[in-house]
């Protein structure tokens, strides 16, 4: 068997996996951004409403 | 409900997708003259096929939010082409890996390969044109209207195979190309779990563009107080 050929069929699966998984990680990323933002919101409804 | 959904959809996928891999690599007989390489298909196409169908969807909800005037499509047309955009570049990187073997060069500027560039660059564009407008349903309009636009270029990268002479092989599905019957059922069983992980993908993303829509009205509604 090629070799070559071989390891380039294993960085084509590899690639298609990454750009999913960098995708994911960003999900994961923006999750997290809209739960610090959620916080913030909050605490200035608090800060507002104590005011 | 969303959730279980999700999680359930998850498990198929993984669960299908393992089963895939191991009669991929060591059920399925290397194609006659590509050798091992050709496996890249069964992510190849389906990953077109995903992107193609999240434009798609994207395009329908960009209508319905025009003609409906309902922020609520505007977030189901972001999320799937999002997704979709993410699975574009599945496909044109492992596109391209193919080529560097079977072709002896990484791209070529061919009907098919510069449409579906072309494709990718525009929904990248809608995505990019959606953060250069601030208010929402001002953005919601012109970003429909580009959703609507891009999609036009979808049946151009169908069909250039077609239309124009090209260094891509002709298609498996319909048209001048064949494959064995193997090969093609693994080419849908392999386009069951990508979409339903891409299903996954674009009910978070949406569930996430509406806490925004959320986030951003509370934030409104705290500085009015």
């Amino acid at each position: 068997m090629d070799t070559r050929n071989f390891t380039f069929m294993f960085y084509g699966f590899l690639a298609a996996w990454v750009i999913l998984a960098a995708y994911v990680v960003a999900l994961v990323r923006r999750e997290n951004r809209l739960k610090r933002e959620l916080e913030n919101v909050k605490r200035m409804l608090e800060e507002r409403a104590r005011k | 409900m969303r959730q279980k959904l999700m999680i359930v959809l998850c498990g198929l996928a993984a669960a299908l997708l393992a089963r895939n891999l191991f009669v991929m690599l060591l059920r399925l007989p290397d194609e006659a003259a590509q050798g091992p390489i050709f496996r890249i298909i069964f992510f190849h196409v389906p990953a077109a096929w995903t992107a193609f169908l999240g434009f798609f969807a994207a395009m329908v909800a960009s209508i319905l939010c025009l003609v409906r005037k309902d922020l609520r499509y505007d977030a189901v047309a972001v999320a799937v082409t999002e997704v979709g955009l993410a699975f574009a570049a599945a496909n044109l990187v492992t596109g391209m890996i193919w080529g560097r073997i079977i072709w002896g060069i990484w791209w070529t500027w061919d009907a098919r390969l510069t449409s579906m560039l072309v494709c990718w660059l525009l929904y990248a564009g809608y995505l990019m044109l959606r953060h250069a407008v601030e208010e929402p349903t001002q953005r919601a309009r012109i970003a429909a209207v580009m959703s609507i636009f891009a999609f036009v270029d979808v049946p151009i990268v169908f069909f250039s195979i077609k239309w124009w002479r090209t260094q891509h092989p002709q298609p498996v599905v319909w048209g001048g190309g064949s494959m064995d019957p193997a090969y093609w059922n693994m080419l849908f069983l392999n386009w069951a779990p990508l979409l339903a992980l891409g299903i996954v993908l674009a009910m978070i993303r949406m569930r996430q563009e509406q806490q925004q829509r959320e986030i951003d009205a509370l934030r409104r509604w705290a500085h009015a107080l």
